[in-house]
């Protein structure tokens, strides 16, 4: 199929057409290009904290990495947690997009009370979850207790820290979620739903043939920013609640970098795993844009 | 209401007047990590500090946990915004020490001979001077806040069991099975673990931490902690765990609150928590004893080190701010504002004048306990391994303890696998500082 004619506007001169990209020119070099070069620059040095002498290491500060088991269980645990809190975010809140979307009697309290947990700064979140699962002053580790006889401990057990970050982590982003399922969720046209039900299919049903496949561009849409999310922007529950312990079980590659570069003043290997942490984003885009979205019906 | 409106009047011109008078001091920036209860009794002695003379303001700015504040200043000395005073706890010495010999740090013996003004190192306690001078005996930093753990207890429990203070390992246990029996859900606990129970351990028993005396000796130090005795002792706490004697509550001070709800009747971690005890424990007695002795390890305990902080001074100034560093530095040390903040807080009073003038006003018969802490840092003249700690990337090491020992109170891992796979990766940061600092 060819593109109809479209109407082109050409600019009479460079100077205008530069002058509007420029200041987003400069933001992307200032903040994005310039820091992501002084982190592959420092990556090959060796660097004591205060920066007085500064010795070209070359991959060094790689190899270290790589034959650290403690780095190489960071993975394991970021895969993990970022897996789990995408997932169960995005689950959750579909079935309460999918609830709320049914209501019709005070339809918008339901939709702000969903959307308010969103307002919480992550670190806030963090210890509100830290507090209600601390095993001797929390309420949700006293439950445990009194009812399941569970006998919760995050500082000890390392499943259940991991766990805790991922429920915080996920709960904090229901919310964000919620609100791109509810709004693709009124996009789609009553009268499908209809017309499938006439011919006689059951709400589930209709669900996975109907609803499902065409949420599929805000799912996807989703997907990338949870994933993002979950890698990158829950350090601040990590390091308000279990600091990546106990042992290592909660230290996930964005909190290790942080761990090694600003309290250990490691300055190289901190700049190593961030350049190691940029290639995973690079790849996880091109994953995503490549594969993943060709099954999106838009 | 006219009252109020008055008041809030004078109180915002008496703001103006105090920001006009600021103006025309010196400005000497004062970064620490002391929060709370802590954290204000800091800056009384800033304020009081400006309310005595008119020629310099000292600016006391609070940069979060230790951690944090020596992270913050090294990025300002970095950016050429460094403070003129940062507080810097007692694991990162090595690091400041390091930075010295580059020229970031102004030794407090040398400006305190070049504002002129008179600095006796050896009025301060022995344990104090011994870690924080370098090999020709210069003081580089000057002691702030120092203290060393002890034994905390619950008297109310221990009596209400007939049990006595124990003095050993051996009768901590059998004191923590009894108080099990009762239904004491956590008989023993501890904060700071690596500081507590290895560090401290090691000196009390006067085992080495470390080769080349622990580190003073020269940064090719390499760790011994995964020695018999501490792997002993750590596998000992552990099965105590299993038995329900003991419960880990958190790193750093995480599991104070266990004490103070009476959940804990035996605690190990600082005595600088004493201040907060005093407010915050009303329905029981409490008090210190000397930490519990190893009886298969030493027949006698050796001593105790020091944690807490010191203040350095960072280079890049102007001389005439030196002076009001100096001079401010000096009131700190006076006896009289040195007793009346180890009485308020726990920690120990640095110098034998101001540990004498504690005593001459009745602090320690009023408060019995409260000398527990400068009796142990000074129970003995300190030997290698008893003297202190100076090792590299040691903030990072202490973290890396943490790891293999939280490992171990959860069943992981033996005492020995985890010490020997806590000195390796030490060693592996110990040589990596080498690197950096040779």
């Amino acid at each position: 199929m060819t593109p109809p004619m479209q109407k082109r506007v050409v600019f009479r001169s460079w100077v205008l057409p530069l002058a509007l990209l420029a200041p987003q020119v400069a933001v992307t070099l200032i903040f994005f290009i310039w820091p992501s070069y002084q982190a592959l620059e420092s990556s090959l040095f060796l660097e004591d904290a205060f920066g007085f002498s500064r010795n070209f290491v070359g991959m060094d500060n790689f190899t270290r990495l790589f034959n650290d088991d403690g780095y190489l269980r960071s993975f394991w645990t970021t895969l993990v947690f970022g897996l789990s809190v995408t997932v169960l975010s995005m689950s959750m809140a579909l079935a309460l997009a999918v609830a709320a979307n049914r209501v019709i009697r005070r339809a918008t309290l339901y939709r702000t009370f969903l959307i308010w947990p969103y307002a919480v700064a992550p670190a806030l979140a963090g210890v509100l979850w830290f507090f209600m699962m601390n095993p001797s002053l929390g309420i949700v580790a006293y439950w445990l207790e009194a009812f399941f006889g569970y006998d919760w401990n995050h500082y000890i057990n390392g499943n259940q820290a991991l766990l805790m970050v991922i429920v915080a982590a996920a709960w904090k982003q229901i919310s964000y979620n919620f609100l791109f399922f509810l709004a693709g969720l009124q996009s789609i046209p009553k009268s499908m739903i209809e017309a499938a039900a006439i011919d006689g299919a059951t709400p589930v049903k209709r669900f996975w043939t109907i609803v499902f496949p065409l949420l599929s561009p805000t799912t996807f849409f989703l997907l990338v920013v949870n994933l993002v999310y979950a890698f990158f922007d829950t350090f601040a529950i990590i390091h308000a609640t279990t600091n990546g312990g106990p042992a290592d079980a909660t230290s996930i590659l964005v909190y290790r970098v942080y761990n090694t570069g600003f309290v250990g003043q490691d300055y190289g290997s901190s700049a190593a795993q961030s350049v190691v942490l940029m290639a995973i984003v690079i790849g996880m885009t091109v994953v995503q844009f490549r594969f993943v979205e060709r099954k999106v019906q838009y | 209401m006219t009252f109020r409106i008055f008041a809030t009047a004078s109180a915002i011109s008496a703001l103006a007047v105090s920001a006009a008078v600021a103006q025309d001091r010196i400005e000497v920036q004062f970064w620490h990590a002391m929060g709370g209860q802590l954290g204000e009794r800091t800056e009384a002695f800033a304020s009081d500090f400006n309310a005595l003379q008119n020629t310099y303001e000292i600016v006391p700015v609070y940069q979060g946990n230790y951690t944090e504040t020596m992270t913050a200043a090294i990025a300002a000395f970095r950016a050429g915004e460094q403070p003129h005073i940062v507080q810097v706890f007692e694991v990162g010495t090595a690091t400041m020490m390091a930075a010295e010999e580059n020229g970031a740090i102004y030794p407090v013996y040398q400006l305190m001979e070049d504002a002129g003004l008179d600095f006796d190192e050896s009025s301060y306690l022995p344990a104090v001077i011994s870690y924080y001078s370098d090999t020709d005996g210069n003081m580089l930093s000057l002691p702030f806040n120092s203290s060393t753990p002890v034994l905390w207890y619950n008297a109310t429990l221990l009596d209400e069991n007939g049990l006595g203070v124990p003095g050993t390992w051996d009768e901590v246990w059998a004191a923590a099975e009894v108080l099990r029996d009762a239904g004491v859900p956590a008989p023993v606990g501890f904060g700071w673990q690596s500081w507590t129970q290895i560090e401290n351990y090691a000196a009390w028993h006067d085992i080495p931490m470390a080769t080349m005396e622990n580190g003073f000796a020269g940064t090719t130090t390499e760790f011994a902690f995964n020695s018999p005795e501490i792997v002993n002792h750590i596998q000992s706490i552990a099965d105590a765990g299993q038995d329900g004697l003991f419960v880990y509550g958190g790193r750093r001070g995480d599991s104070r609150g266990m004490f103070v709800s009476g959940e804990t009747a035996m605690w190990i971690n600082s005595s600088a928590y004493y201040g907060g005890f005093v407010n915050d424990i009303t329905d029981f007695e409490f008090s210190q004893a000397p930490l519990p002795l190893d009886a298969a390890v030493a027949d006698a305990p050796q001593n105790s080190i020091i944690g807490g902080a010191t203040l350095w001074v960072l280079t890049g100034h102007e001389s005439e701010e030196y002076q009001g560093v100096a001079e401010f530095m000096a009131f700190l040390s006076t006896a009289e504002q040195q007793a009346a903040w180890a009485g308020a807080t726990g920690y120990v009073p640095i110098t034998t004048e101001a540990y004498e003038l504690m005593g001459e006003q009745g602090f320690f018969d009023e408060n019995p306990g409260t000398d527990t802490a400068i009796e142990q840092l000074s129970l003995n003249q300190p030997t290698p391994n008893s003297r202190g700690l100076r090792f590299g990337n040691f903030v990072q090491i202490r973290d890396i303890i943490n790891e293999e020992l939280e490992a171990v109170w959860s069943g992981d891992k033996t005492a020995q696998e985890a010490m020997d796979e806590a000195v390796e990766r030490g060693n592996e940061l110990l040589r990596r500082f080498e690197a950096t600092n040779s």
